[in-house]
């Protein structure tokens, strides 16, 4: 008690500190694999992606991001055995930020499939567990999130194998491909939006006091997204009719216009991505940071009902933005020039089918891997014949990484929450 | 920084791509026959032996590019066609070029003439098993247009299509083999029988061009039943 009231000031603005840190190695790394899909398929250039994301990924965060917060902040520790050692919990959550950070950082300098999502939850499972007691962890609700990560990518892989088949059958396999995608391309862009602003609306308002007080029916909720689907829709219908027939690109390969088409699609898809990444991955930036500032506010009570002060979700937002300026664009550069077997009609399948499970996934609160349900959604793709070739051994790697990255985030938080420890009694 | 992240690294080559530079390499070496024959008919060895050269040249290019393909296409790779069907397809195109080369190998070694009564129908003869890999060279280039629609529907009857041309195509050397061999056969008696024997062996491999061409189009199709 009187520990957090001594260092009040210094334990928030270190749970800043290392917050941002986060919500930078977030930024500067991690979304350049939510973004590559469309910059490999040539439907963004780089400097179109970095705004998009910018842009998405901060509405993102900001608007949908409270609800997977919320879970990192108080469901994975049942706060009830803290009670009597609220310092525990800050030091365990300043311990996680540090740890999933450094371990992000290092983990892409040498090039290892890592996920933000999985470092910070080994982290705080691993805190918690080791640090205060084995029944400090809310295994049930760990349980749930380790079952999301294998559930993530199989339902996206079925979205994206499905979604992909439905472009096969309504346009590409069509007499007229030109006239099918001016057709169902505009159906598909307001599918996108309208999933999009549905779970904005659902799920993630009414963790921003600002829109607290809105209380909107579920009636309203679609309508709402309706219109702005609508609106996302006409701007795509003006958009796909300044793309022209060309006869004379369609020679060595006849789909080279349809593919134009979809590249219009893919960018309104790349910015559901990008919300999406936003939406899921702030968490696990801000959700210790949460914590830490709902103790320290509260003066150490735990539990204490209090919302989450809007200021968290933006300065994760905050950090995301400015790790993509700062580095980013160099990620994205390079995952983007690798992906060049991605056209447009398969990079929309693939990128629409995970954005829908993340955004599904922020909703229901569960942290979930953006890139494995990448990964997932581009194998439904492979899956479905669309894909040139996938490197099933890469692929392999990936999804082993997440049971290296749990013991490797718990052992480094283990570390940083004895340190502090010593360092504040 | 690694340059790569494991996501983009996740994403293959595609085969397609070095596959139809094979076929189209195949086809050109096959093309040089015309130049090569034109030159043995009129006595001109000096020029033949400089066609053979390109042609033995384009030879080895193919070989080359048939083992980038077979090089490039791990075990591990995840192929939205089996992966044998495919190193089927390139070991098949690069028979194309073999034969070619040894038409144009045999011929400049034996110094070998061609009839003069023979001369019109023996060049019409090799045009067409030579349009025979050029349509195999037009079948192979719609695999990305099949990948485009993932192996189905409307794009493979166009490729069927097209594979069933190749067929024509074949059938009309064949045709033409017949008529040639039945004149040589008129005429052999005032011939040196070593030329003769040559002669026929000649005109056999010159439709096995043929034939080997149209096997291409067989393995695509055998790539497309599924």
């Amino acid at each position: 008690m009187t520990i957090i009231a001594e260092h009040a000031t210094l334990l928030l603005a270190m749970a800043c500190v290392f917050g941002f840190f986060m919500a930078w190695g977030v930024g500067a790394n991690d979304v350049a694999n939510a973004m590559g899909t469309s910059v490999g398929s040539k439907a963004l250039t780089v400097k179109q992606a970095i705004v998009i994301a910018i842009i998405f990924e901060f509405a993102g965060a900001f608007l949908a991001g409270g609800e997977v917060t919320a879970t990192i902040r108080k469901g994975i520790i049942d706060p009830s055995l803290l009670t009597d050692t609220p310092e525990l919990l800050v030091y365990g959550m300043l311990a996680s930020l540090l740890s999933a950070g450094i371990w992000l950082l290092v983990a892409t300098h040498f090039g290892w499939p890592v996920s933000t999502t999985h470092s910070i939850v080994g982290a705080i499972v691993g805190f918690a567990a080791v640090g205060i007691s084995m029944e400090a962890v809310a295994w049930g609700k760990v349980g749930t999130i380790a079952a999301s990560w294998i559930v993530s990518p199989m339902l996206a892989g079925t979205i994206g194998y499905f979604v992909f088949m439905s472009v096969q059958k309504l346009v590409l396999n069509t007499k007229n491909p030109f006239d099918a995608a001016q057709r169902y391309v505009p159906m598909y862009i307001f599918l996108v939006a309208f999933l999009i602003s549905m779970v904005t609306l659902v799920k993630g308002l009414k963790h921003i006091a600002a829109f607290k007080a809105l209380q909107l029916s579920f009636l309203q909720d679609m309508m709402i997204s309706a219109g702005v689907a609508a609106v996302a829709t006409l701007i795509g219908i003006s958009m796909l009719r300044k793309i022209k027939l060309d006869p004379s690109e369609n020679v060595d390969f006849n789909f080279t216009s349809v593919e134009k088409l979809f590249g219009v699609l893919m960018m309104f898809t790349a910015c559901a991505m990008a919300f999406a990444h936003g939406s899921n991955d702030v968490a696990n930036a801000v959700g210790p940071l949460a914590a830490v500032s709902s103790v320290v506010a509260s003066g150490g009570v735990i539990g204490a009902k209090s919302a989450m002060p809007s200021w968290v979700l933006l300065l994760g937002g905050g950090g995301i933005v400015a790790g993509l300026v700062m580095y980013g664009h160099k990620v994205i550069a390079t995952v983007g020039t690798n992906i060049t077997e991605l056209t447009p009609s398969r990079g929309f399948a693939a990128t629409l089918a995970a954005a829908a499970t993340v955004v599904l996934a922020s909703g229901t609160g569960l942290p979930i891997s953006t890139t494995h349900t990448l990964v997932g959604a581009v194998l439904g793709v492979g899956i479905a014949r669309g894909i040139g070739a996938l490197n099933l051994r890469v692929i392999g790697t990936i999804f082993m990484s997440w049971v290296v990255t749990l013991p490797a985030g718990a052992g480094l938080a283990i570390l940083f929450f004895f340190t502090f420890k010593g360092m504040f009694s | 920084m690694a340059a790569n992240s494991p996501f983009s690294r996740m994403f293959g080559r595609s085969p397609i791509g070095p596959i139809q530079e094979h076929i189209s390499k195949a086809h050109e070496c096959a093309e040089q026959l015309l130049p090569f024959i034109d030159a043995a008919m009129a006595g001109n060895w000096d020029e033949a032996k400089r066609m053979q050269g390109i042609i033995s040249a384009y030879e080895e290019e193919a070989d080359r590019l048939k083992k980038n393909v077979r090089l490039s296409l791990p075990k591990s790779l995840f192929l939205p066609v089996p992966r044998n069907d495919l190193l089927d397809i390139v070991t098949v195109q690069d028979k194309v070029a073999n034969r070619a080369k040894d038409i144009a190998g045999l011929m400049l070694g034996r110094q070998m003439m061609i009839p003069a009564p023979l001369q019109g129908a023996f060049r019409r003869y090799l045009e067409r098993s030579i349009e025979t890999s050029a349509q195999a060279v037009k079948a192979i280039h719609e695999l990305d247009e099949l990948l485009e629609t993932g192996f189905r529907g409307r794009e493979v009857n166009v490729v069927e299509s097209m594979i069933d041309e190749l067929d024509k195509i074949e059938g009309d050397t064949d045709d033409l083999q017949v008529a040639i061999r039945r004149a040589l056969f008129k005429m052999e008696q005032e011939l040196p029988p070593v030329d003769v024997m040559f002669l026929y062996r000649i005109i056999d491999w010159v439709g096995d061009l043929a034939d080997r061409a149209s096997r291409v189009g067989s393995r695509l199709q055998l790539l497309l039943a599924r």
